[in-house]
C-alpha cells in the first residue's frame, strides 16, 4: 500500500475528505484552492438556505455554501472550528462550509463505486461515487451540481 | 503573455487596424460632408492600404483581397479618374463596415462575414472598364523581393551542360549615371555576383579616361566583363541586377570559351585590369561629392534614437491626441485598479484601527493618516483616468448602426456626433454599446418620420440624430436627440391603457406619459418592426443604464423631436455611498440615490393596509418600506419604533422612503462585483469591502422597491 | 551584419515587422512614422541604409527619397523602397526619386536581409 502511494499510477486521484454532520465527503484535491477558517459571511437577501452569504477572500467576493444545508441536512451554524473549503470548477469559485477537514486520500478509479440507486434520494444527485475504506463510507461530491451557476436549481 | 514576437505583432496589427478603421471613418465622414481634398482621400487610401499591407504579412488572404479591391477603387478616386457621388460615398461607408467585419472575423479566426462578394462586385462596378481589367486578380503571395525578368533578353536555346567546355556565364555590365545616383554601387553588385560562384572580372577602362574631379564624380566611365564559372540559373544572375537593370546595360549569355579571349567591345578598351573578387579593392568607380560619407565607412557611427514629438494625424482636426502614447495591456491597468481598490480598503481599515486604539485627533499618526488618505484619493483618481477612453469608438459604432438601420427602413438619416473626445471609463463605454444601439435604432425606427411625411411637415427629408457626450458636474452626460415627430403621447397613453399599465381614467402629466416608455413590455410601434424587434424595449435600456449607476430622462416636443439624456458616473469602480445598518447588517446605499435623510415620526406614517405604508414628506406622500424587512432579513415589526428614513429617488423622479436602523457614515467604497455565481439578487447592485474586512452589499433602491425578480436586467459584470 | 538602418513606414505593424526582422539579424533599427518624421530623424542619424514605405502621410516615399538625395552626406546611402505592387511605373518613379532598390510587401525577412546585404556590401 505504501509502495502504491509512492508510485501513484495514472488512474489514482487524491481526494480531500471532510466531515459534514456525521458523514464523510470528499472532493478531488485538484479542485481545492485553499482551506480557511470560518469567518462570518454577509448574508444575501432572498437567497436559498444553503447560500450562507459572501466572504472577503483577499479582495474577492466569495460565495459560501453551507454543504450540510445543500445536502438536505441541518444548516451548520458557523463556529470557529468549522472550515471553509475553497473550490473552483471552471469559472466558478465558491467556498464550501463543512464541519471539519478529515484527511487526504489516494484512491484509484477502481476503488470508486458508482453511487447506488438508494443514494439517489434527496442528496443523491450531488454524489458522484462512493469509496469504501476499512470501516468508513466516503461520498465523492459532484461539485458541478453543488456549486451555484448557470444550471442552478431552485433548492 | 505570449513571447512569440509574431503573435505580438499580430495583436499589434489588429490594434492598428482599429485605429486605421477609425481614421478611415473620420475621413469618409469628411468626404461625406463635401470635403474632397487630396489629403482626405489619401487618408482613406492609406488606411485601406496599410490594412492590406499588414494583412499580407500574415497571409490573411480574405482581408488582403477585400482591402485590395477597396484600395483599387480609392486609388481611382485619388487619381481623379473616379469622382464619387453621394451614393458612391455611401458605398465606401458600407465597404468600411465590411472591412471592419472582415478584420474582426479574421482576428477572431471566424468565418468571413457574408456579403463580401456582393460588396466586391459593387466596388468593382465603380471602376472604369479598363481599370477593372488592370485590377484582375493580382497575385499577392507572401513573396519576398520582386523578380523582374527582362522579356527582351535573348532566349537561351543551348543547354550549357551539353557542351563540356561551355558552362557558366559571360556578363557584360555597363552602369549608367542613374546607377550611382540611386545609391547603388557597381562594386557591391560585382561582389554579390561573385557570391554565386568564382568570377573572373575584367574592368574595361576607356582609353580617354578623364582625370576624376567633382564634375564627373558620378559619371560612370567603367564597364565590366565578368565570367562566372558556375552553372547557375540565369534568374539568379538577373536577381543580382534586380535593382539596377534600368540603370545599366546588361548582357548575359552562356559562356563560350572564345568570350574569354575576345572582348565584346574592343574599341573601348586598351589595358585590361583583371581581378578576382573578393576581396574588394578600395578603388571605387564612384566618388561621392562628400567623399567621407561613404556608406561603408560610416557603418560604425551609431546614433541613438532621438526623442521626437509624434506627428499629429492629419484628420484629427480636434487635435486632442496626446503628444506621446504608451500602449498598455488593459489587464495591467485592471490589476492596478484592483490594487488601488485594495489600498483604499486597507487605508480605511488602518483608519479604523487607529480610531479603535483611541488615538487623539491631533496626534501625528492621525495627521499622517490624513495625508495618506489624500494621496490615496489622488492615486485613485489618476489611475481611473488611465481607464478613461474617448467615446469616439462607441460613437463610430453608432454611426454604423444608423447607416444600417436607416437603410433597412428606407429613411434618410444623418448622424451628427458632438464631443467624441469626451473620456469615459472603458467599462462604461463597453456596456453602453447595447443600450445605445437600441436607442439609436428606436430613434431611426420610431423617432424619425419617413421622408414624405417630413416634407409634408416642411422639414428636410433627411432626418438628423445628434449623439453628444459631455462632462457635467462630475458625471458624463450622453444625449441622443432626433428631429423627428416627438413622442406621440396620446398614442403612448392609449397603449398603456390597453396593456393595463395605467388606469383608463388616470390623469398623467406629459413627463409621466413619457416615463411609460420605460415600463417593461412597452412598445410604441403598432406593428413589430424587424429593426427594433419585439421585447427589447426601453425598459431593458433603462435597466442597463441603471446597472451602470446611470439615470435616463426624456424630453420631447411634438413635431420637433425627442431627446434622451443619460447621466453616468465617471467611473464604475468607486462609488460615494452612505453606510447604513438594517436588521444587524451593514449596507451601502449609493449617495446619488438619496435626496434626504430624516427622522421617522409616527404622525407622518400612513398605513394603507397590512403591508403597505406611505410617509408624508413635505406635503408629498411617498411609499415607505422597512429596509431590513424588504431584504428579507427580518419579519414585520412595529416600524414606529424605528428611527431614520432615507428618501431615495429614481431617475424618473419616483421616490421611496427606506427605514434604516442607523446611519454609520458617508464614504467612498470600492465596487466589487458579486460575480455570476451569485446571480442577480433583487435590490443588490454589487458589494464592497468595509474597513473591518467584512463585505457589505451595495443596494439599488430602485430595483429593491420597484424591480422585483421579474425585472429585466442586463448581465452586470462590475468589478 | 551590424548595420544601422532607418525604417520609415506609417504602419506600426510594418515598422514592427521590419524592426523584428532586422534586429534579429543584429542590426540597429531606428523607425520613423512618415517622410517628415524620417527627415527629422536623419538630422541626427547617419544610417547605413534606409527602408521606406511609399504611401505615407505628410511626405510620401518618393518625396522623402528625393529630399534625402538632396542631403549631401546621404547622396549615396542605399534606400530600399517598400511597395505592395511591383508595377513598372512605380519602380520608375522610385528610381527617378533616387531609390536604390525595392522590396515587395509582404517581404520575406531573408530576402530583405539579402537585399540589404547587396546594397550595403
Amino acid at each position: 500500500m505504501a509502495d502504491n502511494q509512492l508510485h501513484a499510477s495514472e488512474d489514482e486521484t487524491e481526494l480531500l475528505s471532510f466531515r459534514v454532520g456525521t458523514q464523510e465527503y470528499c472532493v478531488e484535491i485538484m479542485l481545492v484552492r485553499e482551506i480557511r477558517g470560518w469567518t462570518r459571511a454577509t448574508p444575501l437577501p432572498h437567497s436559498p438556505p444553503h447560500v450562507k452569504g459572501v466572504i472577503n477572500l483577499r479582495g474577492i467576493v466569495l460565495p459560501v455554501i453551507d454543504l450540510s444545508a445543500r445536502l438536505g441536512m441541518d444548516p451548520i451554524e458557523g463556529v470557529d472550528r468549522n472550515v471553509i473549503v475553497v473550490v473552483s470548477v471552471g469559472e466558478i469559485t465558491a467556498g464550501l462550509l463543512v464541519d471539519a477537514v478529515s484527511d487526504i486520500l489516494t484512491v484509484s478509479e477502481k476503488d470508486m463505486q458508482p453511487a447506488p440507486e438508494i443514494a439517489a434520494g434527496r442528496s443523491g444527485r450531488y454524489i458522484r461515487a462512493l469509496i469504501v475504506t476499512d470501516e468508513k463510507l466516503i461520498r465523492v461530491l459532484d461539485l458541478k451540481t453543488i456549486l451555484p451557476g448557470e444550471n442552478q436549481d431552485a433548492a | 503573455m505570449t513571447t512569440d514576437p509574431m503573435a505580438e505583432i499580430r495583436t499589434s496589427f489588429f490594434a492598428e487596424c482599429d485605429e486605421l478603421l477609425e481614421s478611415l471613418q473620420d475621413a469618409l465622414n469628411l468626404m461625406d460632408e463635401g470635403e474632397h481634398d487630396s489629403e482626405t482621400i489619401n487618408v482613406v487610401f492609406r488606411a485601406v492600404h496599410s490594412i492590406k499591407g499588414g494583412a499580407g504579412a500574415f497571409g490573411l488572404d480574405a482581408l488582403v483581397s477585400f482591402a485590395h479591391q477597396y484600395e483599387t477603387v480609392m486609388d481611382e478616386v485619388r487619381s481623379g479618374r473616379l469622382v464619387p457621388d453621394a451614393s458612391a460615398i455611401k458605398l465606401f461607408f458600407r465597404a468600411a463596415d465590411m472591412l471592419q467585419d472582415i478584420v474582426r472575423t479574421t482576428r477572431d479566426e471566424q468565418h468571413p462575414p457574408p456579403g463580401i462578394e456582393d460588396m466586391l462586385a459593387l466596388l468593382k462596378a465603380l471602376l472604369h472598364e479598363d481599370a477593372q481589367e488592370l485590377d484582375e486578380p493580382v497575385a499577392f503571395t507572401p513573396l519576398g523581393l520582386s523578380l523582374e525578368f527582362d522579356l527582351g533578353a535573348p532566349a537561351i536555346d543551348v543547354a550549357p551542360a551539353e557542351i563540356d567546355d561551355d558552362f557558366g556565364w559571360t556578363i557584360t555590365f555597363t552602369p549608367n549615371a542613374g546607377l550611382y545616383a540611386s545609391g547603388n554601387e557597381a562594386l557591391l553588385i560585382l561582389r554579390s555576383l561573385s557570391n554565386l560562384g568564382h568570377c573572373v572580372i575584367r574592368c574595361l577602362v576607356p582609353e580617354d579616361l578623364p582625370p576624376p574631379d567633382e564634375s564627373n564624380a558620378e559619371t560612370p566611365l567603367l564597364s565590366w566583363r565578368i565570367i562566372l564559372e558556375e552553372d547557375v540559373p540565369e534568374s539568379d544572375i538577373r536577381q543580382v541586377f534586380d535593382f539596377v537593370n534600368d540603370v545599366c546595360q546588361l548582357q548575359i549569355s552562356p559562356r563560350k570559351v572564345i568570350d574569354d579571349l575576345a572582348p565584346t567591345r574592343p574599341e573601348r578598351i586598351s589595358p585590361t585590369a583583371e581581378a578576382a573578387l573578393p576581396p574588394v579593392g578600395s578603388t571605387s568607380a564612384k566618388k561621392p561629392a562628400g567623399d567621407d560619407a561613404c556608406p561603408i565607412s560610416s557603418a560604425a557611427s551609431k546614433v541613438s534614437l532621438v526623442p521626437h514629438p509624434r506627428p499629429a494625424r492629419p484628420v484629427d482636426t480636434n487635435a486632442h491626441e496626446p503628444a506621446t502614447m504608451v500602449r498598455v495591456d488593459m489587464e495591467k491597468i485592471d490589476r492596478l485598479v484592483n490594487l488601488i481598490g485594495e489600498l483604499v480598503i486597507n487605508q480605511a481599515m488602518l483608519a479604523q484601527s487607529v480610531e479603535t486604539a483611541g488615538m487623539s485627533q491631533q496626534s501625528d499618526i492621525m495627521a499622517g493618516l490624513e495625508s495618506f488618505m489624500t494621496l490615496t484619493r489622488d492615486i485613485k483618481e489618476s489611475v481611473m483616468t488611465i481607464r478613461a477612453q474617448p467615446v469616439k469608438s462607441l460613437f463610430q459604432r453608432m454611426a454604423r448602426i444608423v447607416r444600417e438601420a436607416s437603410a433597412s427602413v428606407e429613411k434618410e438619416v444623418r448622424l451628427k456626433s458632438v464631443g467624441e473626445y469626451t473620456e469615459v471609463d472603458k467599462t462604461v463605454i463597453e456596456r453602453l454599446a447595447d443600450p445605445l444601439t437600441q436607442m439609436i435604432r428606436n430613434a431611426v425606427d420610431h423617432g424619425l418620420e419617413r421622408p414624405d411625411v417630413r416634407r409634408a411637415a416642411s422639414k428636410p427629408p433627411e432626418g438628423q440624430i445628434t449623439l453628444s457626450a459631455s462632462h457635467r458636474a462630475g458625471r458624463v452626460l450622453i444625449e441622443i436627440e432626433d428631429d423627428g415627430a416627438g413622442i406621440d403621447r396620446p398614442k403612448v397613453r392609449d397603449i398603456a391603457i390597453q396593456k393595463r399599465l395605467i388606469a383608463p381614467d388616470a390623469s398623467l402629466t406629459d413627463a409621466e406619459i413619457d416615463q411609460l416608455l420605460f415600463l417593461p413590455g412597452f412598445s410604441t410601434a403598432t406593428e413589430v418592426s424587424a429593426l427594433s424587434g419585439r421585447g427589447v424595449g426601453m425598459d431593458v435600456v433603462k435597466a442597463a443604464i441603471t446597472s451602470l449607476g446611470g439615470r435616463i430622462t426624456t424630453t420631447s416636443v411634438p413635431g420637433q423631436g425627442t431627446k434622451f439624456s443619460i447621466s453616468l458616473p465617471l467611473t464604475l469602480a468607486v462609488l460615494d455611498g452612505m453606510v447604513v445598518q438594517a436588521a444587524g447588517q451593514t449596507l451601502v446605499v449609493p449617495l446619488s440615490a438619496i435626496i434626504e435623510t430624516a427622522k421617522l415620526e409616527e404622525q407622518n406614517i400612513h398605513r394603507l393596509s397590512a403591508s403597505g405604508m406611505m410617509m408624508r414628506f413635505r406635503q408629498e406622500l411617498v411609499p415607505l418600506f422597512d429596509l431590513g424587512q424588504k431584504l428579507g432579513f427580518r419579519d414585520m415589526r412595529d416600524i414606529a419604533a424605528a428611527g431614520i428614513v432615507l428618501l431615495t429617488v429614481q431617475e424618473d423622479g419616483r421616490r421611496a422612503a427606506l427605514i434604516v436602523d442607523a446611519i454609520m457614515e458617508q464614504r467612498q467604497v470600492v465596487i466589487k462585483g458579486l460575480g455570476q455565481t451569485c446571480g442577480h439578487i433583487p435590490g443588490v447592485a454589487a458589494a464592497t469591502i468595509l474597513g473591518d474586512g467584512q463585505i457589505a452589499l451595495i443596494l439599488d433602491p430602485g430595483d429593491l422597491v420597484w424591480g422585483g425578480a421579474s425585472s429585466p436586467h442586463f448581465d452586470t459584470k462590475a468589478g | 551584419m551590424s548595420l544601422n538602418i532607418l525604417a520609415v513606414d506609417d504602419s506600426r505593424t510594418m515598422r514592427d515587422m521590419l524592426r523584428i526582422s532586422l534586429t534579429g539579424a543584429g542590426m540597429l533599427v531606428t523607425t520613423a512614422d512618415d517622410g517628415v518624421h524620417a527627415l527629422e530623424v536623419l538630422e541626427a542619424l547617419h544610417p547605413d541604409a534606409i527602408i521606406s514605405d511609399v504611401n505615407m502621410p505628410r511626405l510620401d516615399g518618393f518625396g522623402f527619397i528625393e529630399a534625402v538625395r538632396r542631403i549631401d552626406r546621404l547622396r549615396a546611402t542605399p534606400i530600399l523602397m517598400l511597395t505592395t505592387e511591383s508595377a513598372p511605373e512605380l519602380k520608375a518613379r522610385a528610381r527617378n526619386a533616387g531609390a536604390t532598390g525595392w522590396i515587395v510587401k509582404p517581404f520575406d525577412p531573408q530576402k530583405l536581409l539579402s537585399s540589404l546585404q547587396m546594397v550595403t556590401g
